[in-house]
């Protein structure tokens, strides 16, 4: 697989340039959904993201989310769905359900 | 994730070593884990370590009984290429993007040097030679495109020997009729055989090379998917 398509591959060098950076993980899916458990997208501080774990719905909130796991530290598991009404108010327009792990990278 | 788990997830990854990083999404408490070690902040039950295992060997990542998140990390399924004719000059940038590891194998040094194949991993060997180089495993699909005996037939008897999860073979139902008598009469049963998919790749209606590496793309990834649906 090439490097462009390989989010870990590109969290490796920012880490290896010492920047700050968390990383995105599709955890789990209900109904259709269109990246697979396992999809990881990696986040730097600037914002500049790799990967994808969403058809490019839910990736603006979960690098906002991102953001804030490098500045507290601390992980979080969001949920995106149709019906969702939590703080990020993201629908996914499949209809479908997921969970994201957020993590900082330290 | 810590720094020294990435920088060892990754170590992993390039020597094509399967492992899993599980993760407690509550705590983000987490561990490394392969077939031999576990290392981390977590503390797994047998069962719980048992599970994992299991799951590195299924390819199959989720959320355990428990609530705990298991990311597994396998290496790339792998296609062998056999005939660096013009249907893999489609076929095997195709492949590369759909994330398999892709060698070709084709004694015809001009052939495989030329056009979209530049940068694709070649062994420039007759098939039973390059075949042993490959050494055909349960995630790799191996697929023969020269509808030349002397090239194919050494090819697919490598494959049918090998525990290799799908097996194609370019040809006419003429061509892969007198194909499969070539074989029998190699010693291979009617149940061996049968794992060989001739004429290649899903029915639908391919014309050009691009067409039809399209079809055979397609019925790869339903067989390598067929087992986790």
């Amino acid at each position: 697989m090439t490097d462009n398509l390989d989010p870990l591959a590109q969290l490796s060098r920012w880490n290896a340039e010492g920047k700050k950076t968390a990383l995105a993980t599709v955890v789990a899916t209900w109904g259709s959904s269109p990246r697979p458990v396992g999809s990881h997208m990696a986040v730097l501080d600037s914002g500049d993201f790799a990967g994808s774990v969403s058809g490019g719905c839910i990736e603006g909130a979960v690098v906002d989310a991102a953001l804030e796991a490098i500045k507290s530290g601390a992980p979080k598991l969001l949920e995106f769905g149709v019906s969702n009404e939590d703080a990020w108010d993201v629908g996914l327009a499949c209809g479908g359900r997921i969970q994201v792990f957020v993590e900082p990278v330290a | 994730m810590k720094r020294e788990t990435l920088r060892q997830l990754e170590t992993w990854r390039a020597q094509k070593h399967s492992c899993a990083v599980v993760s407690d999404t509550a705590s983000g408490a987490q561990a490394l884990v392969d077939t031999a070690t576990a290392q981390g902040d977590l503390n797994f039950s047998d069962v719980q370590l048992a599970e994992v295992r299991q799951r590195i060997l299924a390819d199959q990542s989720g959320v355990m009984d428990g609530g705990l998140f298991v990311r597994v990390y396998s290496p790339p399924a792998r296609m062998v290429i056999v005939g660096a004719v013009h249907i893999a000059q489609a076929l095997a940038p195709m492949a590369k993007l759909a994330g398999f590891d892709v060698t070709i194998i084709d004694p015809r040094e001009a052939f495989v040097r030329s056009g979209q194949l530049a940068d694709i991993h070649a062994i420039v060997a007759w098939p039973d030679e390059g075949m042993d180089h490959v050494n055909p495993d349960s995630r790799t699909a191996v697929v023969t495109l020269t509808h030349d005996p002397k090239l194919d037939d050494p090819a697919l008897a490598a494959a049918l020997r090998s525990q290799a999860f799908y097996i194609g073979a370019l040809g006419s139902r003429k061509t892969h009729a007198k194909r499969l008598e070539r074989l029998t009469a190699l010693g291979f049963t009617a149940a061996d055989t049968a794992r060989i998919h001739g004429p290649v790749g899903l029915d639908i209606n391919a014309l050009t090379p691009a067409e039809i590496a399209v079809s055979i793309m397609a019925q790869v990834i339903e067989k390598l998917r067929a087992e986790a649906a």
